[in-house]
């Protein structure tokens, strides 16, 4: 039976709680609280009424027909995590961790983000349940999601801009765990994907499963049987560990994670550290697949979409590839561009950046797939935050 | 018997607490490191830590960020700094120096060439912010076998319990983080760190180091009278980066010959 991690944080050798002392008592005091209230059903009453009533949950799921008739060959089925309340799959992790730090007494919660979908989430968890937020954004992230960051300062959160290093995702946790270092006693870090120390890993996956366990009963009831495989993009990881995970001992299921080749794995610039053999290294507090150069320093990533902008990925993530049970790919800033606009203009859907890529992959596997197969695909989130961008792309100015 | 086990003898007899200088290698540039390093002890520095910088330090503030980056942008690598400490035991064969920095650039390199290469060029100790005694068992088994001494961070939310595992682990000496916060924070406060030692030092038998916001000779003075050695990294650091080629070892000496005075006041 698969389960995993083990109860060090480890799934084989990834993972871990590669952290400074002065936050080991916390991770440690984060565990323990989250295996107390994991099954305690005050806490999974509540859970599950906010993502009924406040996030509008179960997400359908939809059959892209004219796409799929397009491609000709497999249905391309969409796990609608984009009709989510705030438009993405990350409500689902910030509502849970905002209960837990609820029940833990913090009163001040900090995020990092990429995209700012996260940020967006924690932000608004934040205002429902009164308390303070500080998210960290790379400068370079402000610059280009810039609808999302005026969204988090609405709902009343802190947005600092951090201008370290890349100046994207990777240096907006750097910044979050120097202000977690320094805030510890009073600040609960709401971590947005299933990577970091143990047991952010395991416990966004839980609280993201909800996606998978959904699809797990929808699947049948649309089309009788589970699909022959699920599809999802991989930055960090957690809408993909959620939609997988509940599908791992199902055997006839195919699994597929598709990071962002950025300008292709040959240039060197991208964000797929599975796809391009990386060398395993530690970052963040997790042992994983980690872009770097030979000294073991972080290299600077590329993708078109910051929300998969990002050098390592969950350790779950790595030791399915290691064991064979997922499959992981990349799709170039080219491909997932098509792709954006082929759901745009077929399916009258906007889909995010970041879950565009998964679409290209389905776009790319289905065509040489009988019409009786079936893909389902994690629409992660909506693409609105992400006008700019393409408009810029097609050089427009908005 | 080891470089830092005598020297924390001697001081001992001498009933002395050790100044333990942290700055970069690499920072302001390759040449210099060596230089500041001979220049610190003659300036009454016991142990050097010397950093190895790295891409993404989560555990320190902008001024030994921005440290990194310089070194970084002088193509300062790990084999680099070996090369600097196998440069300074030329002239030097006393003064322990201990690598400080994060685990990735040593998980690159393999912590058995590590470890070799540390014992080769003379490197005594070795400090990686991120690898708490939880992830720490093939590092202290390379390490020990090299008879490199693993040293760990405490922290002012270590329980007694993992003080008592930190305690099994360590060797050389422990690094006591005076406070809740990144390397160069203000916040330090003296009683804080006044009340910890004694909880400390029922179960460390080794001597106790403390740094993390000690920023001037008054607090070093002060931290001085609760343990075994100051450790003073983001001060020296703003001296380097406010400093030309030409002043820089001149004025990095002056500020440590002033801190050694402060201590040995204490």
């Amino acid at each position: 039976m698969y389960d995993y991690p083990d109860s060090t944080g480890h799934f084989g050798p990834y993972g871990g709680i590669y952290m400074a002392e002065t936050l080991i008592p916390a991770v440690e005091e984060l565990r323990v609280q989250y295996l107390r209230y994991q099954n305690d059903p005050d806490f999974k009453a509540e859970f599950a009424y906010e993502l009924k009533h406040y996030v509008g949950r179960p997400s359908p799921i939809y059959h892209a027909k004219n796409w799929s008739d397009k491609l000709g060959g497999a249905q391309i089925y969409l796990k609608r995590e984009d009709l989510n309340h705030t438009g993405a799959h990350k409500i689902n992790n910030a509502i849970g961790q905002a209960l837990l730090a609820r029940r833990m007494g913090k009163k001040r919660v900090i995020a990092e983000t990429g995209a700012g979908m996260h940020g967006v989430a924690t932000a608004t968890v934040a205002a429902r349940y009164g308390m303070e937020c500080v998210v960290y954004m790379g400068a370079e992230d402000v610059q280009r999601q810039a609808p999302n960051v005026y969204r988090m300062k609405l709902l009343g959160a802190k947005v600092v801009p951090v201008e370290s290093g890349s100046r994207t995702l990777k240096d907006a946790c750097n910044e979050a765990i120097r202000d977690w270092v320094t805030n510890v006693e009073s600040t609960f870090y709401i971590f947005g994907t299933a990577a970091g120390p143990h047991p952010y890993p395991m416990m966004v996956r839980d609280f993201q499963c909800v996606i998978g366990n959904e699809a797990k009963v929808q699947m049948p009831e649309m089309i009788g049987r589970q699909p022959d495989a699920v599809i999802a993009c991989v930055g960090g990881g957690s809408n993909a560990i959620g939609l997988f995970h509940p599908y791992i001992e199902e055997e006839s299921v195919q699994i597929i994670g598709v990071e962002a080749g950025g300008h292709g794995i040959k240039s060197g610039s991208h964000a797929a550290p599975l796809t391009s053999n990386s060398k395993v290294g530690v970052l963040h507090g997790n042992k994983v697949y980690l872009m770097q150069d030979e000294d073991g320093q972080i290299i600077e990533t590329h993708s078109i979409s910051a929300g998969l902008d990002y050098p390592g990925v969950g350790p779950e993530h790595c030791w399915l590839k290691d064991i064979g049970r997922a499959q992981y790919v990349a799709i170039d800033d080219e491909e997932a561009m098509k792709a954006f606009h082929d759901l745009c203009r077929f399916e009258g859907i906007i889909p995010a950046l970041e879950s565009s890529h998964a679409l290209a992959h389905a776009a790319k596997i289905a065509p040489s797939m009988g019409r009786d197969k079936v893909l389902l695909v994690n629409l992660s989130g909506r693409g609105d935050k992400d006008i700019n961008t393409v408009a810029r792309l097609s050089g427009i100015s908005l | 018997m080891s470089r830092i086990k005598t020297v924390f003898d001697r001081l001992s007899s001498q009933n002395r607490r050790a100044l333990i200088p942290f700055f970069t290698a690499g920072d302001p540039s390759l040449a210099l490191t060596v230089p500041l390093m001979h220049a610190v002890t003659e300036a009454g520095a016991d142990v050097i830590e010397l950093g190895v910088p790295f891409s993404d330090p989560m555990a320190d503030g902008p001024v030994i960020q921005r440290a990194s980056e310089r070194a970084l942008k002088n193509h300062m690598t790990l084999k680099g700094v070996l090369e600097m400490v196998a440069e300074f035991r030329k002239k030097n064969a006393i003064t322990p120096v201990v690598l400080m920095g994060y685990g990735n650039p040593i998980e690159a390199m393999g912590w058995e060439a590590f470890a070799k290469r540390c014992e080769e060029v003379g490197v005594d100790g070795a400090l990686t912010v991120d690898f708490p005694p939880e992830e720490s068992h093939d590092a202290f088994l390379h390490l020990q076998r090299h008879g490199i001494d693993p040293i760990f961070l405490l922290a002012p939310t270590t329980d007694e319990a993992r003080i008592e595992k930190v305690a099994k682990l360590a060797r050389g000496y422990v690094y006591y983080v005076s406070l809740k916060g990144v390397t160069g924070s203000g916040n330090l406060d003296l009683s804080d760190v006044e009340r910890k030692i004694p909880e400390l030092r029922r179960h460390i038998k080794l001597p106790i180091g403390v740094g993390f916001g000690i920023r001037d000779a008054k607090t070093a003075q002060a931290i001085a009278k609760l343990c075994d050695g100051v450790v003073v990294g983001s001060r020296i650091v703003q001296e380097i980066e406010a400093s030309n080629e030409q002043n820089v070892v001149r004025n990095v000496s002056a500020l440590i010959s002033e801190l050694r005075q402060a201590i040995d006041q204490s």
